[in-house]
């Protein structure tokens, strides 16, 4: 047995692979899947794992004897993506489930997020990690009110492309006219929102339609089915454009024989390109140092970038620990003032007095709520005043005082370092989850206009 | 220690990275690595469940990365239900000495020999392991524990977190779990609470087994084909034992077989294979068509809510 760390990591696989040799550098996409109860989202999901040859066969098994057992002549593909008793027993979906399914050009990890109302939380959740949003209609319905609650939270957690899935339309025999007129609503809505990478596929889950196999149907449509566009969308972004953000996770001191003096930095590079020999500045201090060494995993490299984690060592001995920002390019202002919108996820109300912990990448810190500006109506994007208060799934614009500095980019500019987390020091709650600076462009109101919030 | 020469791509439409762009393996082997680090930095007492199976030694793996060139800062727990493969206990033996590690083992058998645990009247002993599991973690006072659960396994799953709250007795209630935003893991508890920790939550079987031969990772040798005397039980092949079996109704015979998964002998079914390299067997489980388990662990078998339940009771 050897555990050999001195592996090069772009190695191709060997052997035979029924994904050829390219199984090894797939990219990873992870998106995540919105949509109303009655859109047919676990019937979407269960096609998509089903005609991507990603359900097994002891799985299907299952299916169909459950189905049978329900006197349903075909499969019920919702059955593949249903998780938990509870929901068995009431037909919904009450959380976040995680999907992984491969094809021989990309690995996926879909958060399927279910979207009732009540679950706005869910979505926000799902999309935090996601860099492309599904957002599913009922083409006899065309765009409604969840569809544009779903738009604005994929905006506001700045989700960088957005699928319109214009579902059911074998209900509608196919008309182009139907999908069209829906495709340009949501896209007029999404650019208003500041979305500008919007593409609408025309489908149907149940029979199949432009999902996985090209629909029969619909030659008027010559776009990508839902998944070639999941297969080509561009994954990631160049992190040679962006600001160098190196949260300190943990300082490795072997403090052995070998390595009497090494004391290396060790986390994951939230964004940009770090190389040996880069100025770096250590955060909140402000002292600044040069990168004498990158070591990735064990082989030293020179050069890395986000989202890798690697350790990094200093030129000076300098005081650096758990909860530093190393960061370069552009240096973000240390700052006790946070200006946040942010999205409730406890039933425990949020109130202005309340003294909670805060969590940004790798710092947690004392914090209390100054200032609830504003709840913004997801619906209408309108901003509501004389809120004292955040209730779940509320979305509003806060003020916090914190008890020591953090280092905090707009959340527009970057998702890992503007986002936060607020904690109830009580027993450990997650509260509330957090992104700096503004959201999208909401819309004051005068307070008279404000009978339906009491 | 010699530096790595990149054969970088260039930048394309579909991969705005260009030369930065990241397998999904090297993603995956991040993100794990972060996991690893948040709970050093947080927790006081983590540790590693570790039972000699692919997913444990992936686990150690990339912890050993994570920490180099620093050992790894936690020890390792071991729950034993007594009907342990031979070749996986060495390996597991081996694997601690070699990296220096801390071992802790908790004995399905001392909690029989005591009463505190009864034997199955069917023998199984994966369902025993959850008293000896929670004891080891109370008495040593762990407070991060991580597993090699990943979230493709199986439906109840899916929706675990990489950070899951644990009660003073160990149970997982799917409704106090907390949501999980962007890689901001929260491990906050109170005392006599514990979290359980997934790092490979997001890998699935064929990752771990690309990654196994990326890594050039050793595993215990009934990973691959193998000689062995087997007899047919619930739709799988057992490994005669002392643990239980053959009946008299069954009949051993000797096949050519690996296994998916180890677990407990009397559990832990072989699949007929021919697979005697690792490219081998990841070009037999992309061809598959039965999931993980349910081709080779008779205890999942026992109702559509089975891993439910047994998560609610504290087991993983």
């Amino acid at each position: 047995m050897s555990t050999d760390l001195h592996t090069n990591s772009t190695a191709p696989a060997s052997g035979e692979n029924p994904f050829g040799e390219e199984a090894s550098a797939t990219a990873l996409l992870r998106f995540a899947t919105a949509g109303s109860v009655d859109d047919g989202k676990s019937t979407l999901v269960g096609r998509l794992l089903h005609d991507s040859k990603s359900v097994l066969a002891d799985q299907l098994e299952a299916v169909e004897r459950v189905s049978l057992g329900r006197g349903q002549e075909t499969p019920d593909l919702a059955l593949l993506t249903d998780g938990l008793r509870a929901e068995r027993e009431q037909g919904i979906t009450i959380d976040v489930a995680y999907r992984y399914f491969a094809t021989p050009r990309r690995r996926f990890i879909l958060a399927d997020t279910p979207g009732h109302v009540q679950y706005t939380r869910n979505m926000v959740t799902g999309a935090s990690t996601a860099e492309l949003a599904v957002v599913l209609v009922d083409a006899r319905n065309g765009v409604v009110e969840q569809t544009r609650r779903h738009a604005a939270v994929a905006a506001l957690l700045r989700v960088p492309h957005v699928v319109l899935a214009v579902n059911k339309m074998d209900l509608v025999d196919y008309a182009e006219p139907v999908f069209a007129a829906i495709a340009e609503e949501f896209t007029a809505y999404a650019a208003s929102l500041g979305v500008t990478d919007v593409v609408a596929v025309p489908i149907s889950a149940l029979a199949g339609d432009n999902v996985v196999e090209p629909s029969a149907h619909m030659d008027w449509y010559g776009g990508p089915t839902l998944l070639e566009h999941l297969e080509t969308v561009p994954v990631g972004s160049d992190p040679s454009q962006e600001p160098v953000r190196f949260p300190v996770q943990y300082v490795i001191r072997p403090q052995n024989a070998d390595f009497p003096d090494y004391r290396g930095y060790a986390g994951q590079l939230a964004s940009g390109v770090l190389r040996k020999g880069d100025a770096v500045t250590v955060l909140p201090s402000g002292h600044t140092t040069t990168v004498v060494g990158i070591d990735a995993l064990g082989r030293e490299t020179d050069v890395a970038w986000a989202p890798q984690s690697v350790t990094v060592r200093l030129a000076e001995d300098i005081d650096v620990s758990r909860g530093d920002l190393i960061a370069g390019g552009r240096i973000p202002v240390p700052t006790k003032d946070v200006v946040a919108t942010v999205c409730h996820l406890h039933e425990r109300p949020l109130r202005i007095g309340d003294k909670v912990l805060l969590k940004h990448t790798t710092r947690t810190v004392r914090a209390l709520v100054k200032e609830i500006g504003y709840r913004i109506d997801i619906d209408s994007l309108e901003q509501r005043s004389g809120a004292d208060g955040l209730s779940v799934n509320d979305i509003g614009h806060v003020t916090l005082r914190t008890s020591e500095p953090l280092s905090l980019d707009d959340y527009t500019d970057n998702r890992r370092t503007g986002s936060f987390l607020l904690i109830d020091p009580a027993d450990g709650t997650t509260l509330t989850a957090g992104m700096a600076g503004e959201a999208f462009d909401t819309v004051a109101v005068d307070a008279a206009d404000e009978e339906d919030w009491v | 220690m010699t530096t790595a020469t990149h054969t970088l791509p260039d930048a394309t439409d579909e991969n705005p990275g260009g030369p930065f762009a990241l397998s999904h393996l090297d993603a995956l082997e991040a993100e794990s690595v972060h996991i690893f680090r948040e709970v050093a930095g947080e927790f006081e007492r983590p540790v590693i469940l570790f039972s000699g199976g692919k997913d444990s030694i992936v686990m150690l793996h990339l912890a050993l990365k994570a920490f180099w060139p620093a050992p790894v800062p936690f020890a390792l727990l071991h729950v034993d239900t007594g009907h342990n493969f031979p070749e996986v206990l060495d390996y597991r033996d081996r694997a601690v000495a070699e990296h220096g590690l801390r071992l802790h083992v908790a004995h399905v058998q001392d909690f029989i020999d005591d009463g505190r645990l009864r034997e199955r009247p069917d023998g199984l002993r994966n369902p025993l392991q959850t008293v000896p599991l929670l004891d080891g973690i109370e008495s040593n006072k762990f407070d991060a524990v991580f597993g090699g659960g990943r979230r493709d396994e199986e439906k109840a799953r899916a929706k675990e977190r990489v950070f899951s709250l644990r009660d003073e007795f160990g149970a997982w209630d799917p409704r106090r779990q907390r949501p999980e935003l962007w890689s901001l893991y929260n491990g906050k508890h109170a005392v006599g609470e514990h979290v359980r920790v997934f790092p490979l939550s997001n890998w699935t079987e064929l990752d771990v087994w690309q990654y196994i031969e990326r890594e050039k990772i050793d595993l215990p040798e009934i990973y691959y084909a193998h000689e062995r005397e087997v007899f047919a039980r619930n739709g799988m092949w057992l490994t005669a034992g002392e643990w239980g079996g053959p009946k008299e109704s069954e009949t051993v015979e000797r096949r050519l077989v690996r296994y998916r998964t180890v677990g407990d002998m009397s559990c832990t079914g072989a699949v007929d294979s021919d697979a005697a390299t690792i490219g081998d067997v990841i070009a037999e489980i992309a061809a598959s068509r039965l999931t993980e388990r349910g081709a080779t662990r008779a205890d999942d078998k026992m109702s559509e809510a089975a891993m439910e339940d047994r998560k609610r009771e504290g087991y993983f």
